[in-house]
Order: structure tokens, then C-alpha cells, then sequence
């Protein structure tokens, strides 16, 4: 400092320098978040777009008979998608009722038996991989694993493959929200003489149960959207089925197809059981998220 | 750790040595506890339930594997490896090469990529480093809700408000300042290569930004302060500190991206144009690995037919498999010590 001070020219020089390079380093500063605040506002414009767009076509086209009817040959008004809300009923609850119980079990094994293990790392793994694995190839194997054997596209099929889907995301949050239930409470169960079956149902699923609820609904809502693996296991169908064993109308495979179809008449009821679809998902996403905000178990997810 | 270590054996030995003095008088609590069983059977049930049902994701996974190639048994046998770089797709004259779908798959995961990446850093860091305490959870939301749209309704905005933007605005744009570049050349229907790179870079953004937002999360904030200590500006502490740790986890969302981009079907299929042809140019219809199973497959006479496209669909589970397996392995190389202090 004393040097700086005894000559002044060399001082205004680096004081010159430092307030030039000071200016690029906060220019460089506002220039970057510039960039990354309008990166956001770009990435949620589609978003944006797409919702706005979607509310306004679908809330006009949407109607009564939309839910009540199915679906009118070409060429007529009307008709409405209420076996595709039907099918997708059908094969979602098929779906939620295989796949949520071996997911949470899967999860179970992961968090209190195989924690640690050479085993649980590989299940670890392998549920990741399948959590990868493409819909349309998930599709294939729904297709050669049930279709194939029964002969005919069926519910069943689409349930089951989309069951399997399922399978892997509930597995991984259940572990995940298991590992947040603190030792301590296992063991005072323990200490009381609770045995170890008891001790998981009652003591760490109950702990657990928000988040593990949430991961379900995650799963569903992922699943409730998916076309690709419908598509060569339920088939889809133009009438009403409650049956299993038959071909069955899906909400998203309906869409597609109407999509598609050159028909404005088509296309107006495509964009309807499009926003019926996304309200459903958007519905259960935000429930999960209002549930998971208000409890106590945040981390994971 | 060592109080730990010394203090569990403790309890172990005092019941281990009541029992030794209380045998010989035997209590009433100890012989209604005696009479209840022991639970050793339904403990021994619970836990193998358990195990068979983390087994059966093994099982499921193994008879995905063992099902495709099964059933592709026809096509490998027919046409070995030349199935993968003849570029003939003809049913009809039972001709079939998949390089067409392997270079649209290609190309347009490659575009999309290059639209996203960008985009989803910026979102990142945004989210992370620049946006104010309040407005954090909301943006966070909004991009994660792009990922719960499904992919049939992006197909359905895509056909309806995307084609007529590709095709009447952004291509003439292209092909007026790019058009040397020959990318941008020929008749522009706004259904193809470029549409469906734009709508898959709009689905992948999502997975990118939350996982590079997870490992931007594990840089120690220590780190952060040291640079900011030394006079960083915000943005040099983000590219010193944040980036520079995350970066090997940021490659590994990316991959992850690319995996998710890879097998994405519903969407591209909708606007890609459908044709199995090469061409320079983006506005060509070009046809992806997976819109061609979506497409033909409840459609394909015959053994040989059904069997390449299967084909294909193994092709596609074994790719997907090693993409995510690097990228897992890259993202959980960085967040493994901000998980292992979580817990």
C-alpha cells in the first residue's frame, strides 16, 4: 500500500485498469442474467402457450354430451368420449391395483431388508433401468407377454402393461421416503416387542405415508397420459366395454387417433378429452404438491 | 462413531444374561409371551413377500429382454447386422433396413438437444442463483408441470399451433438467412425433422433442468461463499463454483435427456411427416425408431414384418439402457455425498 501511495501515476493507472476490468465483470454479470431470466420466460412460454391454448379450445368444445356420449360415426355432430373416460377408468385402476402394492413392497425390500446389499443395489439399479425403458417398447413387450398368448388386444393387456410402468417410480419414492423415517422410532417399536412385519406396516409405512402416497400419484399421473404402450395392448374401441377380456377405449389413445383424423368435428373433441385428461394429471400433481408442502417429509422426490 | 460402537453390545449382553437368570422362575408375562408364538413364521412371510416382489422388477426386466429378442429371433437370423445399415424400408417387397429411423432418431434427439440444453441451464440457474425466495417454488413448479403434460397432448398442440408456426413463420425466416447453409432447403410442410426436434426439445427440458437443478444443489455452499469472499460477481460464482463442481452431474442430465428423448414416441410421430427417407434438409419428413413401431406395428403382415420392428424395439431398450445407465452413474457420482449427509 505504501508503494501505491509514494507515485501517484502508477496508482491511477491501476485504478484505472481495476475500474475497467470491474466494468466487463459486471457487465459479464448483467449480460448472463439477462440470459438465464430469459431463458426462463422462453421456457415458459410454450407452457404457457399450451395451457391457454388448450383451456380455450377444449372449454368450448366441452359439453354434457361429451360425457355421456360415445363416440358418433364420421360425418355426424356430436358424440362425446364417455367410453374412452370409462376405459381409462377401467385400466388405470387395474394398473394402480397391481402395480402400487408390488412398488411399495419393492420399496419395502429396498429401505428395511436390503439396505446395503449387493441385492438391493442391483433391484436398486434394474428399477432405475426400467423407469428408462421407452413406453412404445414397454408397449412391445405388453404385446408379446399378454396379446400374444390371448390371442386378442384386450384391458387386461393395457392394465398390465401399464401396472408394470408403474412399478419402478413407486419403488424408488417408497424407499426414499422409508429412509427419511428416523431409526429411532424402529426401535422403540422394537424395544416393545413389536415384531419386524408389524413394525413395517405400522410404524415406518405409517410414517411414511404422505410421501409414499405422493410417489403414487406421481406414478398414476404419469401412466394416466401414456398412448404408446395402449396402443397394441387395449387397442382402443368405438363402444362401450366394462369386460377385460375385450379391446377397451382409452382417453389418450382417443386423442391420438382423433388427432389425426381430418375432421374438425374430431379435432374439436380431441382438444375436449385433452383438457379433461390434463386436468386430471394437473389435479393429482397439485394435490401431491399441496400435501407434500404441508407435511412434514420433504426431502426425496 | 466409537461411543456407538462400544455403547450397542451393552444391552445385547444384559439380555442375554437375564434370561440365564430368570429361566428357572418362570413368570407369567414370560409364559403368555411364550404361548403368542413368536412371530418368527409371520416375520419370515412378510420379509420374503417383500423380496419376491423386489424380484419380480428383476423378473419383469429379464422377461422384457428374453420377450423382445424372441420374438425378433426372425429378423436377426434374416438379416444379421446389415439390418442396422441397409436404408431400404419396403414391406411389401420384404426389404428392411433401419438406418432411416436410426438417423431420425439421431438427428432429431441431436436437435433437441441443442435447442434444450441451453434453455434448461438457464432455467437452472435461474432458479437456483438468481431468482428471488418467492417466485422460486412457483417457476420450479411451472417448468416440472411441462413434464406432467403428457406426450399425446404436445402432439395435438404441436399438429394445430406448431406446424402453421414452422411453417408459415420460423421456415421462411430459416430459409432466408440459413438457406446457404442447405439445412433449410426444399418444399416446407411444417411437418418434419425441425418440428419434431422443437417439441421433443420442449419434453426433455424438464428432466434436464430438475436434475441439473439436484446436483447445482450438492456444490457445498461453503464453496460458494469462498468465491463470493474473494469479490466473484454472481454470475463468475456460478461459473467458478457451481458449474465447475456440477459439471460432471450436469453431463449426466443431459444424457438422462437424451435417454428420455431417444424413446419419446406419441409426440414426434404426430409431426415428424412419417418417411422413411434421408435428407440434408430439416424440413424433410424424416421417421424415428420409435414412431415407426407406434406406426405400423398393429399394421404389419406377416412374420418377418412384425419381427423387424421388433426388432427395432430392442435396438431401442438396449440403447436406452446404457444412455441412462451413464448418466445415472455420472449424476450419482456427484449428488453420493450430499445424499450420504442427508440421510
Amino acid at each position: 500500500m505504501a508503494e501505491l501511495q509514494m507515485s501517484p501515476e502508477i496508482s491511477a493507472e491501476i485504478r484505472r485498469a481495476s475500474r475497467a476490468n470491474q466494468a466487463t465483470r459486471t457487465g459479464t454479470d448483467h449480460v448472463m442474467t439477462a440470459l438465464a431470466v430469459g431463458g426462463t420466460i422462453i421456457v415458459l412460454v410454450p407452457l404457457v402457450a399450451i395451457l391457454v391454448y388448450l383451456v380455450y379450445k377444449g372449454a368450448s368444445s366441452l359439453n354434457w354430451a361429451f360425457f355421456t356420449q360415445t363416440p358418433k360415426p364420421v360425418g355426424e355432430q356430436g358424440g362425446g368420449m364417455a367410453n374412452s373416460i370409462l376405459g381409462s377408468a377401467i385400466v388405470l385402476s387395474l394398473a394402480s391395483l397391481i402395480g402400487i402394492p408390488v412398488g411399495i413392497a419393492g420399496g419395502v425390500y429396498l429401505a428395511e431388508y436390503g439396505a446395503g446389499t449387493w441385492l438391493g443395489n442391483v433391484i436398486r439399479f434394474v428399477a432405475d433401468v426400467l423407469n428408462g425403458v421407452p413406453s412404445i417398447v414397454m408397449g412391445i413387450a405388453g404385446y408379446a407377454l399378454v396379446v400374444v398368448h390371448q390371442r386378442h388386444f384386450s384391458a387386461f393387456a393395457g392394465g398390465i402393461t401399464l401396472a408394470i410402468m408403474m412399478v419402478p417410480t413407486v419403488t424408488r419414492t417408497t424407499e426414499e421416503m422409508l429412509l427419511t423415517v428416523p431409526n429411532s422410532i424402529r426401535e422403540a417399536a422394537y424395544g416393545l416387542g413389536v415384531p419386524r412385519w408389524r413394525t413395517v406396516m405400522s410404524i415406518s409405512l405409517r410414517t411414511a405415508a404422505p410421501g409414499i402416497i405422493t410417489g403414487c400419484m406421481l406414478a398414476f399421473a404419469r401412466v394416466a397420459g401414456e398412448t404408446a404402450p395402449l396402443l397394441f395392448t387395449a387397442f382402443g374401441s368405438q363402444f362401450y366395454s366394462k369386460s377385460l377380456n375385450q379391446p377397451i377405449a382409452a382417453l389418450p389413445l382417443q386423442i391420438f387417433s382423433y388427432a389425426l383424423s381430418p375432421y374438425d368435428e374430431w379435432h374439436r373433441l380431441a382438444w375436449a378429452g385433452a383438457l379433461v385428461l390434463i386436468t386430471m394429471i394437473m389435479v393429482s400433481v397439485g394435490l401431491v404438491r399441496y400435501v407434500t408442502s404441508r407435511g412434514q417429509l420433504k426431502g426425496g422426490s | 462413531m466409537a461411543a456407538s460402537m462400544v455403547t450397542v453390545p451393552v444391552p445385547k449382553m444384559e439380555s442375554s444374561a437375564a434370561p440365564a437368570v430368570l429361566t428357572p422362575v418362570p413368570s407369567g408375562i414370560r409364559t403368555f409371551l411364550a404361548s403368542r408364538g413368536s412371530n418368527k413364521g409371520a416375520d419370515g412371510f412378510f420379509g420374503g413377500l417383500m423380496l419376491t416382489c423386489a424380484l419380480s422388477i428383476i423378473a419383469i426386466v429379464l422377461l422384457i429382454v428374453w420377450v423382445l429378442v424372441m420374438n425378433s429371433r426372425l429378423s436377426l437370423h434374416t438379416f444379421g447386422f446389415g439390418f442396422f445399415v441397409h436404408s431400404d424400408w419396403n414391406p411389401v417387397s420384404g426389404e428392411f433396413g433401419a438406418l432411416p429411423f436410426i438417423f431420425g432418431t439421431l438427428v432429431t434427439s441431436f436437435l433437441a438437444l441443442c435447442i434444450a440444453v441451453p434453455l434448461a441451464m438457464c432455467v437452472a440457474i435461474f432458479i437456483m442463483e438468481i431468482c428471488p425466495k418467492p417466485l422460486r417454488g412457483t417457476v420450479a413448479f411451472l417448468t416440472e408441470l411441462l413434464a406432467a403434460i403428457p406426450s399425446v397432448v404436445y402432439g395435438l398442440w404441436a399438429i394445430f399451433v406448431l406446424v402453421p408456426i414452422v411453417r408459415d413463420q420460423l421456415g421462411p425466416f430459416l430459409t432466408k438467412y440459413f438457406g446457404w447453409t442447405g439445412l433449410f432447403s426444399g418444399s416446407n410442410f411444417g411437418e418434419g425433422i425441425l418440428t419434431g426436434s422443437i417439441i421433443l426439445s420442449i419434453m426433455i427440458l424438464p428432466v434436464i433442468s430438475s436434475i441439473t437443478r439436484e446436483v447445482m444443489s450438492a456444490v457445498p455452499i461453503s464453496q460458494k461463499e469462498g468465491v463470493l469472499a474473494l469479490g466473484a460477481t454472481r454470475w463468475e460464482m456460478v461459473r467458478i463454483a457451481v458449474l465447475r463442481n456440477a459439471r460432471i452431474g450436469i453431463v449426466g442430465g443431459i444424457i438422462l435427456g437424451l435417454g428420455r428423448a431417444l424413446g419419446e414416441t406419441m409426440a414426434v410421430t404426430m409431426v415428424i411427416g412419417n418417411n422413411p427417407q434421408i435428407s440434408k434438409s430439416l424440413f424433410s419428413p424424416g421417421y424415428t425408431l420409435a414412431s415407426v413401431i407406434a406406426n405400423e406395428f398393429t399394421e404389419a403382415t406377416g412374420d418377418l414384418y412384425l419381427s423387424a420392428l421388433i426388432e427395432i424395439g430392442l435396438a431401442l431398450f438396449l440403447v436406452t439402457i446404457v444412455v441412462n445407465t451413464i448418466a445415472r452413474t455420472l449424476v450419482w457420482a456427484v449428488t453420493r455425498n450430499n445424499a450420504a449427509k442427508a440421510h
